[in-house]
């Protein structure tokens, strides 16, 4: 299992540089100017000098080098001397200072971080700073949605055409097929305008201290939450459904009844454990698109998340933002494909890779 | 004894005394009225406006960093941050139009306590300018030789050239000034990467900056330092950004979340809708936003070849060689602008957010010329003067002809709900004085695309009328004028760049123009400038239909708001207060 692992660690080295190199061509050959949302008051001349100023000047092949080195080489140095000296981690561990910062009283040589073409400002920076939001709203919304999916998808297998399953199904292909900048705005127009209830934006300054202000993050949270988990839940509860029928018709289970085993020992252990495999797979691979936010919900509610970065980004043609951005979600998905891989062996016994 | 008791008597009425003032109205101490949460649909990404020229960033930084001068909400310049408004009978502007000197009010602290003064006035001129900054605003300083600081309240700017509008350097939203003491490590190629500056600018203005979150929001707290005593009412700003117009307005007018909203660029029965919440009220303020329809003054036939369909051929008296077959009589053109009903347009396309307008330039007030009125339709008044000039329909088919040529035109625009509404009703209308409209609507990005190989663009105009709407920046309209000079034509030998669309030429308005450019006094240049507007109007360069104007929301318990177009939103936010 350790061979196979560390095997696939290292194979997902070239996979990256390559998903990384590719993610860069597309963006290169991309239609797109950084300096087309300035506003048209601005003349051609000094549109180039902003463009020279961003450092579009330079050949694609040194621009690919130097964010390799930026991503790869500075920015762990700055999460570094961060864990060091900032985190909460900094009592335990020794100081480090391998980061050389450039800007304001800088030495000649220093190391540049990947920034942002519109906000100038590191680009690590303002992920770490959205990343809070969107691990509470769409993570929070990914747990809610598992938790009510499972039981809900071997209920209905369980009993299958049975009253809950027609209703559970209705519910699915609504909940799967109602796009959230449909139902998101719903929810606003209802709980928001006519009943008052939550907020309809999101407060990403909003710390919670004591109870009233926790009080605050879950009605501000509700909405959000509630159209994402709908959505999951959907996904999840039909992969469980499909799952558990493909199981309950096995001959090990029959086996296990005539054994004389209770019906929820059947089920619930012998069954379910054997139908979570693909569903492993799916709630493993779903989380990457935690960490990648919900563009389009997160729009909506005005969450300020990872997804509005990448959308804000996308639009303002900020590449380094969006290569940035694009990549982290590649490494995330490599990652938990191997996680997922690994968690098979887990569940299933027989399954080995040595 | 006696005279210990009259100074403390004295002492108390002197402190007791702002307090007396306050009591009027809605005066109070600095932050009595808690906070004010305002939404700017597209968020704001950096607080520096040298290095973005986004309206959303350069309005949150007006909030906090501030103009020498401004201009009201009338387009009237006002002193800010001086005196008064340098001018040539103060003396403040040379009479040779090479310089004006500012003289910087005394006591303006900045929000670090320290004084302001003439060096970072300076200093923000070199910081700018910069060759390898890539300041944003660069062409603010455009002709500056130099800047002078004679003393600590005293900025000189010397311009290369005579300059009858010297107020661009130092004035306006666009155009604020920075402390050098924080920005002195950032100039050039640095100056992106003073992420704490380009974040947490310190200002002369109402706030100051406590926390700054990239496009997604923005926290302020009321500057203690700030030079007018009692303001702001507000002791913090939250600014929030993202989402879009339509979550905008429903968070102040609906669910009164939030107490001003920016640029609700919404369809009239959306906002109507909105309002019913009671919570909030929009307000609109007018630009220079003018749609107009423009015609052709050239042949655009399609049997022409590239090189004079459309093209401006000028002899050397100025008189066109390659006139439109009809579109420059004036008879065609001036019922072509009695048959159309404009009240009726504003109210289906633009309502509170439009107006009607018969000038090209109807704003600064100034500006904007009365002579002309055209806020009735009157289509039997067209038809009798189409038949007075003897261009009737001679063959029956409901279409009249002008010497054997049928008055058929091409009607052209970008696609745009509200513009094939307008263009489907002026069709109906045109029709009914016996002028036939082929309707054409074409995609906003290759319209105004400007791609020299595309037959499509606004500026090759391969079309007899074409609909669209144009301003210009600031309150001085001279450039936008130019836009009617001769050789402003967009030609093939100019990959046809050029910004005169109609191919409008008079030789009386080019020397008319060019006395504009040689003159100062303001009433002077209004004057011309309205002058300009009627010629170009009342000789058939365009046929001006809406003024378009602009739509913000403000929660109605905020007070003070004053929407204005010419400067920032947030220009007075020092002002704003909430209503008990």
């Amino acid at each position: 299992m350790l061979n196979y692992t560390i095997r696939r660690l290292l194979i997902s080295i070239p996979t990256l540089l390559f998903i990384a190199l590719a993610i860069f061509l597309l963006l290169e050959l991309a239609p797109g100017d950084p300096v087309a949302n300035q506003p048209l008051t601005i003349p051609p001349e000094v549109r180039e000098l902003m463009r020279k100023a961003l450092g579009l000047g330079e050949p694609v092949h040194i621009r690919f080098w130097k964010w390799l080195v930026q991503f790869f080489w500075i920015e762990p140095q700055v999460f570094i001397d961060w864990l060091t000296t900032s985190s909460g981690l900094a009592p335990v561990l020794p100081d480090t200072d391998f980061y050389i910062p450039c800007g304001v009283g800088a030495v000649a040589e220093c190391d540049p971080r990947i920034l942002s073409w519109q906000f100038r400002s590191p680009v690590m920076d303002i992920v770490l700073q959205r990343i809070p939001q969107t691990l509470w709203v769409v993570g929070t919304a990914y747990v809610v949605a598992i938790v009510i999916a499972i039981p809900v998808g071997v209920y209905s297998a369980y009993r299958q055409y049975s009253w809950f399953d027609n209703a559970g199904t209705f519910v699915t292909m609504v909940g799967f097929s109602v796009p959230p900048f449909f139902s998101g705005v719903l929810v606003i127009v209802i709980f928001s305008v006519q009943l008052g209830w939550f907020p309809s934006i999101y407060d990403t300054t909003h710390r919670v201290v004591d109870w009233d202000s926790f009080v605050y993050q879950l009605r501000q949270m509700v909405m959000p939450v509630m159209v994402l988990a709908l959505q999951i839940t959907s996904q999840i509860s039909r992969f469980m459904r499909a799952s558990m029928l493909d199981n309950l018709n096995q001959d090990y289970v029959r086996t296990a009844r005539a054994k004389g085993m209770t019906e929820n020992t059947v089920v619930l252990v012998h069954v379910l454990r054997n139908s979570m495999i693909p569903v492993v797979t799916v709630i493993a691979l779903g989380i990457p698109s935690i960490f990648g936010g919900a563009i389009i919900t997160e729009q909506v509610f005005k969450v300020n998340g990872i997804g509005q970065m990448l959308i804000g980004a996308i639009e303002a043609n900020d590449i380094p933002t969006v290569q940035t951005l694009t990549f982290i979600f590649a490494v995330l998905i490599v990652l938990f494909n191997l996680i997922a891989d690994i968690l098979y062996g887990i569940l299933d016994p027989r399954i080995r890779y040595d | 004894m006696k005279l210990k008791h009259t100074l403390l008597g004295a002492a108390a009425v002197t402190a007791l005394a702002p307090a007396l003032a306050h009591a009027a109205g809605h005066e109070g101490p600095r932050g009595r009225d808690g906070e004010v949460k305002i939404i700017y649909w597209q968020a704001p990404s950096i607080l520096n406006p040298f290095l973005s020229g986004g309206t959303k960033d350069i309005d949150a930084s007006n909030m906090v960093i501030e103009p020498l001068a401004r201009f009201d909400e009338k387009g009237n310049l006002i002193p800010w941050l001086v005196d008064a408004v340098p001018t040539v009978e103060n003396g403040g502007v040379s009479e040779d139009l090479k310089s004006i000197t500012w003289k910087i009010t005394s006591g303006i602290l900045w929000s670090d306590g320290t004084p302001f003064t003439s060096a970072d006035v300076k200093f923000t001129y070199e910081y700018c300018t910069h060759p390898e900054g890539g300041c944003a605003q660069l062409t603010k300083f455009e002709g500056v030789a130099s800047v002078e600081t004679p003393d600590d309240l005293t900025v000189v700017v010397n311009f290369n050239e005579p300059t009858p509008n010297p107020y661009v350097p130092f004035v306006g939203l666009e155009s604020p000034i920075i402390q050098a003491a924080q920005f002195a490590n950032c100039t050039g190629a640095k100056a992106p990467e003073c992420t704490d500056q380009n974040f947490g600018p310190i200002g002369t203005g109402p706030f100051k900056v406590v926390e700054f979150k990239p496009n997604d929001v923005i926290r302020y707290e009321a500057n203690e330092n700030y030079r007018v005593d009692g303001k702001p009412a507000f002791a913090s700003v939250t600014f929030k950004g993202g989402g879009d117009a339509t979550a905008a307005g429903r968070a102040v007018m609906e669910t009164g979340e939030f107490d001003y909203a920016w640029n609700l660029q919404l369809a009239p029965d959306v906002i109507a809708e909105m309002e019913k919440g009671g919570k909030g009220t929009p307000i609109a303020g007018f630009g220079p936003l003018v749609e107009r329809l423009m015609l052709n003054q050239t042949n655009p036939d399609p049997a022409l070849g590239p090189d004079q369909r459309s093209v401006s051929m000028l002899d050397a008296d100025g008189n066109q060689q390659n006139p439109h077959p009809f579109l420059r009589d004036p008879a065609v053109y001036k019922a072509m602008s009695m048959a159309i009903d404009r009240p009726l347009l504003v109210e289906i396309g633009y309502g509170q957010a439009g107006k009607v307008t018969c000038n090209w330039v109807p704003a600064p007030d100034i500006f904007n010329s009365t002579s002309m009125s055209c806020d009735t339709q009157d289509i039997a008044g067209a038809n009798a003067m189409l038949d007075a000039a003897g261009i009737v329909d001679s063959d029956g088919d409901g279409v009249r002809e002008k010497d054997g040529v049928p008055l058929r035109v091409l009607y052209q625009t970008s696609t745009n709900a509200v513009r094939q509404d307008f263009q489907a009703l002026i069709k109906q209308w045109w029709s009914e004085i016996g002028i036939d409209a082929e309707l054409r609507n074409i995609n906003a990005s290759v319209f105004f695309g400007g791609d020299p190989g595309s037959p499509d663009t606004f500026q090759k105009f391969y079309a007899d009328i074409e609909m669209y709407a144009n301003n210009f920046s600031g309150t001085d309209p001279q450039a936008y004028l130019g836009n009617g000079l001769c050789d402003k034509a967009p030609t093939p030998a100019t990959q046809w760049q050029g910004e005169n669309i109609s191919r409008f030429c008079m030789k009386e308005y080019d020397a008319l123009h060019a006395q504009l450019a040689g003159t100062a006094n303001i009433e002077e240049r209004a004057r011309i400038g309205r002058e300009l507007n009627d010629m170009m109007v009342q000789n058939g360069g365009m046929i001006p239909l809406v003024h378009r104007g602009r739509i913000s929301a403000h929660a109605n318990s905020l007070g003070g708001v004053v929407l204005n177009v010419w400067d920032s939103e947030m220009w007075n936010v020092a002002d704003w207060y909430r209503i008990k």
